[in-house]
């Protein structure tokens, strides 16, 4: 670890916190339909939307009404990603001819890009056409992180509100997600990217000689290079905005074209936190106590700073093993020191350990390095991150409803244990709450440990292991942690664009997506109902230091309670033999 | 004979070697898989040991995973997991089945005198009071014990309620009013009543009371649902997580190719650990206990979900009479009239109060006696004639003959407007002074009594209000758990300031009327808060049904009995306070015990990951923290600790967390540290205490 390494990271951490407050505050209005300095702009876009759509924005709906509009929305998206996939080569916008995508395959990607997970078995830049990324891929990408606001402010109106019925409509709250928030976010960062030399046309690939020749696997000459092109810029704003992580070219952010200078590198890694952060004080404004967001803040941040920590001291720690062989690991004016493989040697270690945290603690799940190169530890990290069901940050939207299900549960048990019927923000926390949120935590440990037990022990998933042992493990249980928490990064190693692999992780995909976007609203949808509780001496505050502890350890434990065996099969068995 | 009974209840029942007997053979029984599906956790637990049990048959034939002797010995633990969670609840159970069965010795089968007609009390058939039904009308007269629950419809008579009460100063029962209603096995003493039966037969008070003793109606309260429901998830995912524990052990064989896949002895161990068998297994007997805890309280809760709300509870009513003050106002000072001197005042407040039965009246003689010497006089020797307080008037007094001349001595005490009209009748004047003093007294808090003779204004009695000793220190506690008193009374708003502030209440209703308490209880309601009252008065009723902690006095009516959801045998309206206590208690005990319960994983992990995994990944034992000499050892430990923790913690589920009155922060960082910090540390050191113990018996 170097002082510049921590310092970077500190810039990035105090940002984030700086910037909460401002953007949190927007989104409120933005969300409760208050005026915005972007009125004049977007709000003729917004009537003409809700007049071609015949939508009143005025008219509310029940949890019920809501949960089947964001089925419904999310099914057509689907659908269109699917078809544009198979029927890419009969259709414009394709200059390198590429052909229909495989049936599993489209399915896979259909699912990952409608579910915020962004999970790729393919090559972007061999595979899509321009039409199906920017018709499929970016629309998606706009879509789905807005669907997961749509769904938190939703959730946070539940909370918000007493004795009532109604959440909200979720075709407004998704409309103005994307016209106010995401649009003009995406327009600026593009700009900037495009500025610092990312991509941004409809060109066919160029063909360059190579200065210095180079030879292939198969001992061929090599003289050209293929450089890819195509509507890059707009697309990776948005999937770092979004938490949605997939990327243009397959390199993903450690393209030089999709993330070309450390100023870009800064701004994608900012990206990926910002609205998920600042949705926290947002949720505080929005039910008129921001010392709550504060303290939801607080508890993401601490895990995350802790995350953060483990991971750039074991990347910068680099592999004992090879200080036995001689190899210098330390860093110094002309050696980065670390564990560098994987790794772009212009983001370095302390960058790269910090996207890969800030990735799978958001649900985000673009990458800058590899995580399958990782050392043991930094592994585990970028694991357990995604294991606590990204909830620490999480997708926009998505991650803190997540969390306020664990506010529930930590409410729940802080409830017997200073001898009242819990409550939180006024609302009786009963036994339907509890079927709920239990059922809520239930899912995606049940779906990434039962698929990761399939895929052991069947030959269509071990024959996809690069590495065997327990790194092996750690590929497989990976896959399904990303897919499973709709985070999409993937350990690489492992080759995942198979018919077992596409259609499990679809179905992994589709469950922590739906089956947990459903009960959240259910549980809305019940707590809206609940008379307010005022207020007393005996109520447990939920924005004291002493809440934040306990909530950082319901999460904690959940979540690591459900994976330590696996864990320890996979990443903490290979830091143990490592360190043997 | 039917003195024995509910003041047995109050004691503890000690926990006597037969009770231990009974536990024993109960949990026995309670194996039978119908009765453990109610409980999830403790469910798993059973279905583990079975097949456990099947393995270490298997492995005495030859073909097990394992050695026998260690199949046997986790399956023998896994059996007494269940067993100890059984035995608990047992146990709890126990302690209602004795004192049921004391209650049940008392109701003996009794002959009633049912009458056909209510005119003539000499015409009646004798019947077994299992015959009577509701409606019927039955006669009681002195030695008598009545037959059935019911309402007086004809007569006076005192009856001694000690049976339910464990009072034993007999009660008035009548015809009409508040104190009409009777209750199946108590006695008539004297005289004679008839009695209009009011509950099927087996549905009588006695009946239900043994009911709920026994536990026979109990269901599972909201707040239990809700925790069954989030250990079922846990036990569900630890279900999973230990099933797939095979398919990766069996992948990472094969992918280094060393050591055997984890034996299932060792998953289902791995299960049991983790799944929250504490709180699980204990958790029935906590609720029991909490019921059993109220009626040692002398307590009759009519549902355990009265128990749980009671913890809840935001608002307390309180009566003033006897909850906050003592029931009695006593006289405290004699202020004179001008130009009057005291011991005249006093001694003719006293000469009033000779014949005032009341305690007020006996405050006012005594008081004359201790500050001016003032013996009572007996009332035969002077010729006097005494004037009974009557609502009309609202004054008494006594008129005498004083020394046998023609003058008579007309004194009277009383209200201050009464006595200031019946001065003014008379061509009195009653002195604008006397009105301040009137005032002021008034103003305290407390009530003058204006004394007269003739036509000439003595003086004021000041009658004092007395608050219970302690009661401002256990507000002040309520209201640092967050709840408010509000106090209730008829008096005027003067009188009832006075008297909040120095007991410290946080709010009061002056000039109540009962429909006003209604509202009250409406009002608090429809802002989100919790009620709890006590009554007794038929005019009761309909607030201690709206309320949603309602306790009825048992000497109060039938009706307001029906509409509460608590009977408090002890008539004590204080009891209110412990009855929160109590609602608190519960749900602590089980918030403790689920922390304790999760938190006890972290150790379990630590101790029974390496060992699974030994013979594949050798390294693993760095997570051998507690350095338990083998894996057979450490896996057996782990069972142990879990079973063993159970029967540790028995005690404290029956007896409950102690109650603090401290807030909720404070309550929570206490519980979080004694219960979640201790419940990670306790085990590492418990299993690798056992674990030594193992090795020194060589067991391992």
């Amino acid at each position: 670890m170097t002082t510049n390494g921590m310092l970077q990271l500190f810039v990035y951490l105090a940002a984030l916190v700086v910037l909460a407050k401002p953007l949190g505050a927007f989104m409120a209005r933005v969300f409760q339909r208050e005026k915005t300095f972007l009125d004049p702009l977007f709000g003729p876009v917004e009537r003409l939307i809700y007049r071609f759509a015949k939508i009143n924005p005025d008219e509310e709906m029940d949890w019920k009404q809501n949960a089947v509009a964001f089925l419904l929305f999310n099914f057509v998206g689907l659908i269109v990603v699917y078809a544009l996939q198979r029927l890419q080569q009969f259709l414009p916008l394709n200059p390198q001819g590429l052909g229909a995508v495989s049936p599993d395959s489209s399915f896979n990607t259909a699912v990952s890009f409608a579910t915020n997970t962004n999970w790729q078995g393919y090559g972007g830049e061999t595979t899509m056409s321009y039409l199906t990324q920017m018709l499929g891929m970016t629309v998606q990408n706009f879509v789905s992180a807005a669907g997961g606001m749509a769904v938190l402010a939703l959730f946070i109106r539940g909370i918000a509100r007493h004795s009532g019925k109604t959440l909200g409509n979720f075709w407004v709250d998704m409309t103005r997600s994307t016209l106010y928030i995401l649009m003009p976010m995406a327009v600026v960062l593009a700009l900037v990217l495009v500025s610092q030399g990312s991509v941004q046309n409809l060109s066919p690939y160029v063909s360059a000689s190579l200065l210095q020749p180079t030879a292939d696997t198969s001992g061929a000459k090599v003289t050209e290079q293929v450089i890819a092109m195509g509507p890059a810029a707009s697309q990776i704003a948005i999937k770092q905005l979004g938490t949605n992580g997939g990327g243009f070219f397959n390199a993903n952010s450690a393209h030089p074209l999709e993330n070309p200078t450390p100023l870009t590198d800064f701004l994608e890694m900012f990206s990926i936190l910002m609205i998920a952060a600042a949705l926290c004080y947002t949720f505080g404004k929005m039910v008129g106590d921001t010392r709550q967001g504060w303290s939801l803040l607080a508890a993401m941040m601490i895990i995350l700073v802790v995350a953060l920590f483990v991971a750039y001291q074991a990347e910068s720690r680099g592999n004992p093993k090879f200080n036995a062989l001689g190899i210098d690991q330390f860093a110094s004016a002309v050696n980065p020191g670390g564990n560098m493989e994987g790794k772009e040697v212009r983001f370095g270690v302390a960058n790269s350990s910090l996207w890969a945290t800030v990735t799978t603690a958001a649900s985000n799940g673009s990458v800058n390095a590899m995580h399958d190169s990782f050392t043991p530890m930094g592994g585990l990290v970028t694991l357990v991150m995604m294991q606590l069901g990204e909830v620490v940050f999480g997708g926009v939207g998505s991650g803190l409803y997540g969390m306020l299900v664990f506010v529930i549960v930590a409410v729940f048990v802080a409830g017997l244990l200073v001898g009242r019927t819990p409550e939180y923000l006024g609302h009786k926390i009963e036994a339907y709450e509890m079927k709920m949120a239990s059922l809520l935590i239930l899912i995606m440990p049940l779906t990434v440990l039962l698929l990761t037990a399939l895929a052991v022990v069947s030959q269509a998933g071990t024959g996809s292991i690069s590495n065997p042992g327990p790194h092996g493990f750690s590929e497989i249980l990976y896959a399904f942690t990303s897919q499973g928490n709709n985070n999409g990064s993937a350990f690489a190693g492992l080759n995942a664009n198979t018919p077992f692999y596409n259609i499990t992780g679809g179905l992994a995909m589709l469950i922590s997506r739906y089956w947990l976007a459903v009960p959240t609203l259910a549980l809305a949808g019940s707590l809206v109902r609940k008379k307010l509780i005022p207020v007393s001496e005996g109520t447990l505050p939920t924005h004291t230091p002493l809440f934040v502890f306990w909530l950082i350890a319901v999460v904690l434990i959940v979540g690591a309670l459900n994976f330590f065996p696996a864990l320890a099969l996979g990443p903490i068995v290979e830091h143990l033999m490592m360190m043997q | 004979m039917t003195t024995q009974t509910i003041q047995d209840l109050k004691k503890p029942v000690g926990l006597t070697s037969g009770m231990y007997r009974r536990a024993l053979v109960d949990s026995l029984m309670k194996l039978n898989p119908r009765w453990m599906a109610r409980n999830p956790v403790m469910f798993v637990v059973e279905v583990g040991s079975v097949l456990t049990t099947a393995l270490w048959i298997k492995a005495l034939a030859g073909t097990g995973e394992a050695p026998a002797w260690y199949i046997g010995s986790v399956s023998l633990w896994l059996w007494f997991t269940v067993l100890f969670a059984n035995f608990s609840e047992a146990l709890a159970e126990g302690r209602g089945k004795a004192q049921a069965d004391a209650l049940r010795r008392s109701r003996r089968d009794t002959k009633a005198k049912l009458m056909s007609a209510l005119r003539d009390r000499s015409k009646f058939n004798l019947i077994s009071s299992t015959e009577l039904k509701k409606g019927d009308l039955f006669l009681v007269e002195t030695g008598d014990t009545i037959a059935a629950d019911g309402e007086v419809i004809e007569g006076v008579a005192s009856v001694d309620e000690s049976a339910i009460t464990g009072e034993s100063a007999p009660v008035i029962r009548e015809s009409g009013g508040d104190r009409s209603a009777v209750t199946g096995g108590t006695r008539v003493l004297s005289d004679w009543l008839v009695v209009r039966v009011t509950s099927e037969p087996g549905g009588g008070f006695l009946d239900r009371m043994i009911k709920l003793i026994e536990g026979a109606k109990r269901q599972k309260t909201p707040n239990e649902i809700a925790l069954n429901i989030l250990l079922a998830a846990f036990t569900i995912i630890f279900l999973v997580v230990c099933v797939t524990l095979l398919p990766y052990s069996i992948f990472s064989v094969t992918a280094v190719g060393q050591g055997t896949p984890v034996t299932i002895t060792v998953l289902v161990a791995l299960l049991v650990c983790l799944i929250p068998t504490t709180i699980g297994g204990l958790l029935s007997a906590i609720g029991i206990a909490g019921m059993d805890r109220m009626i040692r309280h002398n307590v009759i809760a009519t549902s355990g979900r009265a128990i749980e709300a009671a913890g809840d509870v935001d608002v307390l009513l309180l009566d003033k009479t006897g909850t906050v003050t003592l029931g009695n106002r006593m006289a405290t000072e004699f202020t004179p009239a001008p130009g009057i001197s005291k011991e005249r005042l006093a001694d003719a407040a006293q000469l009033a109060s000779l014949a005032d039965e009341t305690p007020e009246g006996r405050s006012i003689v005594v008081l004359a006696k201790e500050k001016y010497g003032l013996r009572g006089r007996d009332i035969h020797q002077i010729s006097a004639q005494f004037v009974p307080f009557s609502a009309q008037t609202r004054m008494s007094g006594a008129d005498i003959q004083s020394d046998g001349k023609n003058s008579r001595r007309i004194i009277r005490k009383g209200a201050a407007d009464a006595i200031k009209n019946f001065i003014e009748q008379q061509g009195g004047v009653y002195p604008a002074q006397v009105l301040q003093i009137v005032q002021e007294i008034s103003k305290m808090g407390a009530t003058p009594l204006v004394v007269s003779e003739n036509t000439e204004v003595l003086g004021v009695i000041h009658l004092k209000d007395i608050v219970k000793g302690g009661i401002k220190e256990r507000f002040a506690h309520l209201r640092k758990m967050g709840i408010k008193t509000v106090m209730i009374t008829g008096d005027n708003i003067l009188t009832a300031t006075a008297i909040a502030a120095e007991a410290g209440v946080d709010d009061f209703l002056a000039e109540a009327k009962p429909e006003d308490k209604l509202k009250l209880i409406r009002d608090y309601q429809k802002g989100g808060r919790l009620v709890a009252m006590t009554g007794d008065g038929t005019n009761d009723a309909p607030a201690l049904a709206q309320a949603d902690v309602a306790v009825a006095m048992n000497t109060g009516t039938q009706s307001a009995r029906e509409a509460a959801n608590m009977i408090d045998l002890d008539s004590n309206p204080t009891k209110l306070l412990e009855i929160v206590e109590i609602g608190k208690q519960l749900l602590m005990t089980r918030g403790t015990l689920t922390t304790f319960s999760i938190a006890n994983d972290v150790a379990k992990y630590f101790a029974i990951i390496p060992a699974a995994f030994a013979t594949t990944y050798p390294a693993l034992n760095a997570l051998n923290v507690m350095h338990l000499a083998t894996p057979e050892s450490a896996i057996l430990s782990a069972v142990i600790f879990n079973a063993l923790i159970i029967v540790a913690l028995i005690p404290l589920a029956l007896k409950g967390v102690k109650y603090r009155p401290i807030s909720a922060v404070h309550l929570l960082r206490r519980h979080l540290l004694i219960y979640g910090v201790g419940g990670v540390i306790a085990p590492f050191a418990g299993i690798k205490l056992i674990d030594m113990l193992l090795k020194g018996m060589n067991l391992s």
